[in-house]
Protein backbone atom coordinates (compact mmCIF):
# COMPACT_ATOMS: atom_id res chain seq x y z
CA UNK A 1 0.00 0.00 0.00
CA UNK A 2 1.87 2.98 -0.93
CA UNK A 3 1.40 7.21 -0.64
CA UNK A 4 -1.19 7.58 -3.21
CA UNK A 5 -3.70 4.29 -2.20
CA UNK A 6 -3.32 6.08 1.75
CA UNK A 7 -4.35 9.45 0.76
CA UNK A 8 -7.21 7.78 -1.54
CA UNK A 9 -8.52 6.15 1.37
CA UNK A 10 -8.35 8.94 3.52
CA UNK A 11 -10.03 11.51 1.45
CA UNK A 12 -13.02 7.97 0.03
CA UNK A 13 -13.55 8.09 3.71
CA UNK A 14 -13.89 11.82 4.01
CA UNK A 15 -16.14 12.03 1.06
CA UNK A 16 -18.58 9.30 2.27
CA UNK A 17 -18.89 10.85 5.69
CA UNK A 18 -19.58 13.93 4.85
CA UNK A 19 -22.16 13.23 2.15
CA UNK A 20 -23.89 10.83 4.64
CA UNK A 21 -24.18 14.20 7.13
CA UNK A 22 -25.24 16.75 3.77
CA UNK A 23 -28.24 13.70 3.62
CA UNK A 24 -28.98 13.19 7.10
CA UNK A 25 -28.38 16.43 9.14
CA UNK A 26 -31.43 18.13 10.26
CA UNK A 27 -29.60 21.12 10.61
CA UNK A 28 -29.72 22.64 6.92
CA UNK A 29 -26.57 24.68 7.75
CA UNK A 30 -24.64 21.83 8.52
CA UNK A 31 -25.67 20.36 5.57
CA UNK A 32 -24.72 23.21 3.79
CA UNK A 33 -20.75 22.90 5.56
CA UNK A 34 -20.86 19.67 5.03
CA UNK A 35 -21.21 19.91 1.26
CA UNK A 36 -18.14 21.76 1.56
CA UNK A 37 -16.16 18.78 2.93
CA UNK A 38 -17.69 16.86 -0.06
CA UNK A 39 -16.80 19.15 -2.73
CA UNK A 40 -13.37 19.24 -1.25
CA UNK A 41 -12.68 15.75 -1.63
CA UNK A 42 -13.62 15.45 -5.46
CA UNK A 43 -11.04 18.25 -5.95
CA UNK A 44 -8.41 15.83 -4.39
CA UNK A 45 -9.24 13.05 -6.22
CA UNK A 46 -9.35 15.00 -9.43
CA UNK A 47 -5.73 15.69 -8.01
CA UNK A 48 -5.02 12.21 -7.83
CA UNK A 49 -6.13 11.48 -11.02
CA UNK A 50 -4.29 13.95 -12.86
CA UNK A 51 -6.73 16.67 -13.42
CA UNK A 52 -5.10 19.66 -11.84
CA UNK A 53 -7.08 22.33 -14.20
CA UNK A 54 -10.23 20.75 -12.95
CA UNK A 55 -9.35 20.41 -9.34
CA UNK A 56 -8.63 24.25 -9.51
CA UNK A 57 -11.92 24.97 -11.12
CA UNK A 58 -13.94 22.57 -8.80
CA UNK A 59 -12.38 24.76 -5.48
CA UNK A 60 -13.21 27.85 -7.85
CA UNK A 61 -16.52 27.42 -8.91
CA UNK A 62 -18.30 24.50 -7.03
CA UNK A 63 -16.40 26.05 -3.44
CA UNK A 64 -16.05 29.50 -4.19
CA UNK A 65 -19.48 30.10 -6.14
CA UNK A 66 -21.95 27.69 -5.87
CA UNK A 67 -21.55 27.04 -1.77
CA UNK A 68 -21.58 30.44 -1.23
CA UNK A 69 -24.89 30.84 -3.41
CA UNK A 70 -26.46 27.70 -1.42
CA UNK A 71 -25.61 29.07 1.97
CA UNK A 72 -26.92 32.63 0.92
CA UNK A 73 -30.33 30.97 -0.28
CA UNK A 74 -30.27 29.14 3.07
CA UNK A 75 -29.55 32.44 5.10
CA UNK A 76 -32.09 33.84 2.89
CA UNK A 77 -34.94 31.74 3.38
CA UNK A 78 -34.70 30.61 6.76
CA UNK A 79 -35.38 31.85 9.81
CA UNK A 80 -32.28 30.87 11.70
CA UNK A 81 -33.17 31.50 15.05
CA UNK A 82 -36.73 29.45 14.74
CA UNK A 83 -37.60 25.85 14.78
CA UNK A 84 -38.38 26.66 10.92
CA UNK A 85 -34.58 25.45 10.16
CA UNK A 86 -35.26 21.95 11.21
CA UNK A 87 -37.03 20.27 8.54
CA UNK A 88 -39.32 16.87 8.80
CA UNK A 89 -38.34 14.43 5.78
CA UNK A 90 -40.90 12.37 3.93
CA UNK A 91 -41.31 9.56 1.97
CA UNK A 92 -38.13 7.72 4.15
CA UNK A 93 -38.88 3.98 3.56
CA UNK A 94 -39.84 3.86 -0.47
CA UNK A 95 -36.88 6.35 -0.91
CA UNK A 96 -34.25 3.92 0.91
CA UNK A 97 -35.60 0.68 -0.93
CA UNK A 98 -35.07 2.85 -4.50
CA UNK A 99 -31.97 4.40 -3.30
CA UNK A 100 -30.55 1.15 -1.77
CA UNK A 101 -31.21 -1.18 -4.84
CA UNK A 102 -29.90 1.47 -7.19
CA UNK A 103 -26.93 2.28 -5.26
CA UNK A 104 -26.30 -2.16 -4.85
CA UNK A 105 -26.81 -2.56 -9.02
CA UNK A 106 -24.25 0.47 -9.39
CA UNK A 107 -21.38 -1.35 -7.18
CA UNK A 108 -21.66 -4.22 -8.10
CA UNK A 109 -21.72 -3.74 -11.66
CA UNK A 110 -19.05 -1.24 -11.46
CA UNK A 111 -16.95 -3.70 -8.87
CA UNK A 112 -17.62 -6.79 -10.87
CA UNK A 113 -16.85 -5.11 -14.51
CA UNK A 114 -13.73 -6.05 -15.65
CA UNK A 115 -12.42 -2.78 -17.21
CA UNK A 116 -10.33 -2.15 -19.83
CA UNK A 117 -8.26 0.36 -18.16
CA UNK A 118 -4.98 1.69 -19.42
CA UNK A 119 -3.05 3.46 -17.43
CA UNK A 120 -1.08 6.23 -18.96
CA UNK A 121 1.76 7.70 -17.43
CA UNK A 122 1.28 11.21 -15.37
CA UNK A 123 1.42 14.59 -17.38
CA UNK A 124 2.68 17.58 -15.88
CA UNK A 125 -0.26 19.70 -16.78
CA UNK A 126 -3.66 18.99 -18.50
CA UNK A 127 -4.34 23.20 -19.39
CA UNK A 128 -2.71 23.55 -22.29
CA UNK A 129 -4.22 20.30 -23.69
CA UNK A 130 -7.51 21.35 -22.53
CA UNK A 131 -7.41 24.68 -23.63
CA UNK A 132 -6.72 23.74 -27.45
CA UNK A 133 -9.15 21.12 -27.59
CA UNK A 134 -11.65 23.55 -26.17
CA UNK A 135 -10.78 26.07 -28.54
CA UNK A 136 -11.02 23.30 -31.84
CA UNK A 137 -12.96 20.37 -31.48
CA UNK A 138 -15.74 21.76 -29.09
CA UNK A 139 -15.66 25.89 -30.20
CA UNK A 140 -19.36 25.63 -30.79
CA UNK A 141 -20.04 24.14 -27.32
CA UNK A 142 -17.68 26.60 -25.59
CA UNK A 143 -19.23 29.47 -27.56
CA UNK A 144 -23.22 28.28 -26.79
CA UNK A 145 -22.40 28.02 -23.23
CA UNK A 146 -20.79 31.36 -22.88
CA UNK A 147 -24.52 32.68 -24.23
CA UNK A 148 -25.87 30.50 -22.10
CA UNK A 149 -23.97 31.68 -18.97
CA UNK A 150 -25.07 35.62 -20.13
CA UNK A 151 -28.71 34.18 -20.66
CA UNK A 152 -28.74 32.92 -17.22
CA UNK A 153 -27.19 35.71 -15.08
CA UNK A 154 -29.84 38.18 -16.79
CA UNK A 155 -32.93 35.64 -16.05
CA UNK A 156 -31.42 34.98 -12.77
CA UNK A 157 -31.47 38.74 -11.94
CA UNK A 158 -34.70 39.63 -13.47
CA UNK A 159 -36.41 36.60 -11.71
CA UNK A 160 -34.67 37.04 -8.30
CA UNK A 161 -35.65 41.01 -8.52
CA UNK A 162 -39.07 41.83 -6.66
CA UNK A 163 -41.64 43.31 -8.08
CA UNK A 164 -41.51 46.94 -7.72
CA UNK B 1 -5.10 -3.74 -2.85
CA UNK B 2 -4.04 -0.77 -5.47
CA UNK B 3 -6.57 1.59 -6.04
CA UNK B 4 -8.31 1.64 -9.80
CA UNK B 5 -11.19 2.82 -11.61
CA UNK B 6 -12.90 0.21 -9.46
CA UNK B 7 -12.01 2.22 -6.74
CA UNK B 8 -13.26 6.06 -7.73
CA UNK B 9 -16.28 4.00 -9.56
CA UNK B 10 -17.73 3.00 -5.99
CA UNK B 11 -17.02 6.10 -4.62
CA UNK B 12 -18.91 8.00 -7.32
CA UNK B 13 -21.95 4.97 -7.01
CA UNK B 14 -22.08 6.11 -2.93
CA UNK B 15 -22.62 9.65 -3.54
CA UNK B 16 -24.90 9.15 -6.88
CA UNK B 17 -26.90 7.00 -4.09
CA UNK B 18 -27.14 9.85 -1.32
CA UNK B 19 -27.77 12.43 -4.00
CA UNK B 20 -30.59 10.62 -4.93
CA UNK B 21 -31.73 10.14 -1.48
CA UNK B 22 -31.65 13.63 -0.80
CA UNK B 23 -33.33 14.92 -3.90
CA UNK B 24 -36.40 11.90 -2.84
CA UNK B 25 -36.52 12.67 0.51
CA UNK B 26 -36.18 16.05 1.85
CA UNK B 27 -38.40 19.11 1.71
CA UNK B 28 -36.69 21.96 1.72
CA UNK B 29 -36.23 23.05 -1.90
CA UNK B 30 -32.42 23.70 -0.81
CA UNK B 31 -31.69 20.58 0.37
CA UNK B 32 -32.97 18.83 -3.04
CA UNK B 33 -30.20 22.00 -4.61
CA UNK B 34 -27.63 20.26 -2.70
CA UNK B 35 -28.46 16.55 -3.78
CA UNK B 36 -28.39 17.45 -7.35
CA UNK B 37 -25.14 19.19 -6.59
CA UNK B 38 -24.01 15.55 -5.55
CA UNK B 39 -25.15 13.58 -8.22
CA UNK B 40 -23.70 16.26 -10.73
CA UNK B 41 -20.28 15.91 -8.55
CA UNK B 42 -20.30 12.04 -8.89
CA UNK B 43 -21.20 11.78 -12.47
CA UNK B 44 -17.98 14.31 -13.12
CA UNK B 45 -15.96 12.01 -10.83
CA UNK B 46 -16.71 9.56 -13.65
CA UNK B 47 -15.94 11.05 -16.49
CA UNK B 48 -12.55 12.30 -14.88
CA UNK B 49 -11.68 8.30 -13.56
CA UNK B 50 -12.53 7.76 -17.44
CA UNK B 51 -10.68 9.72 -18.51
CA UNK B 52 -7.34 9.07 -16.62
CA UNK B 53 -7.70 5.27 -17.28
CA UNK B 54 -8.34 5.23 -20.89
CA UNK B 55 -4.87 6.17 -21.95
CA UNK B 56 -5.25 10.12 -20.52
CA UNK B 57 -7.85 11.37 -23.05
CA UNK B 58 -9.06 14.45 -22.13
CA UNK B 59 -12.25 14.86 -23.34
CA UNK B 60 -13.47 13.66 -20.42
CA UNK B 61 -12.37 16.81 -18.74
CA UNK B 62 -13.75 18.63 -21.39
CA UNK B 63 -17.42 16.96 -20.38
CA UNK B 64 -16.53 17.57 -16.84
CA UNK B 65 -15.78 21.38 -17.47
CA UNK B 66 -19.22 21.82 -19.21
CA UNK B 67 -21.12 19.99 -16.44
CA UNK B 68 -19.71 22.25 -14.00
CA UNK B 69 -20.67 25.54 -16.46
CA UNK B 70 -24.24 24.33 -16.01
CA UNK B 71 -24.08 23.61 -12.73
CA UNK B 72 -23.39 26.97 -12.00
CA UNK B 73 -26.10 28.48 -14.16
CA UNK B 74 -28.24 25.74 -12.39
CA UNK B 75 -27.55 27.00 -8.95
CA UNK B 76 -27.93 30.52 -9.86
CA UNK B 77 -31.22 30.03 -11.72
CA UNK B 78 -32.69 28.13 -8.79
CA UNK B 79 -31.74 29.87 -6.16
CA UNK B 80 -33.47 32.77 -7.71
CA UNK B 81 -36.69 30.88 -8.31
CA UNK B 82 -36.63 29.60 -4.66
CA UNK B 83 -35.97 33.28 -3.32
CA UNK B 84 -39.55 34.13 -5.31
CA UNK B 85 -41.08 31.48 -4.07
CA UNK B 86 -40.18 32.15 -0.62
CA UNK B 87 -41.18 36.09 -1.20
CA UNK B 88 -45.03 34.09 -1.91
CA UNK B 89 -45.31 31.30 0.15
CA UNK B 90 -42.68 32.54 3.27
CA UNK B 91 -41.27 28.26 2.85
CA UNK B 92 -39.43 26.88 0.07
CA UNK B 93 -40.97 23.44 1.03
CA UNK B 94 -41.65 21.70 -1.72
CA UNK B 95 -44.40 19.65 -1.20
CA UNK B 96 -46.39 22.65 -0.12
CA UNK B 97 -45.72 24.38 -3.27
CA UNK B 98 -49.14 23.53 -5.63
CA UNK B 99 -49.85 26.88 -6.93
CA UNK B 100 -49.59 28.63 -10.17
CA UNK B 101 -51.06 31.83 -9.48
CA UNK B 102 -52.34 33.12 -6.38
Amino acid sequence: MNLVDIVFYAFAVLIVVSAFIVVFSKNIMHSAFALMFTLLGIAAFYVLLNADFLAMTQIMVYIGGILILIIFGVMLTTRLTNVDIKKKNIQIMPAAILTAIIGGTLCGVFWNTKWMSFYAPYVDTTADYIGLILLTNYILPFEAVSVLLLVAIIGAALIARRKA
Amino acid sequence: MTVGLSHYLVISAILFSLGLFAILTRKNAIMVLMGIELVLNSANLNFVAFSRFGRMNLEGHIATIFVIILAAAEAAIALAIILNIYHNYFSVNVDEIDKLKE
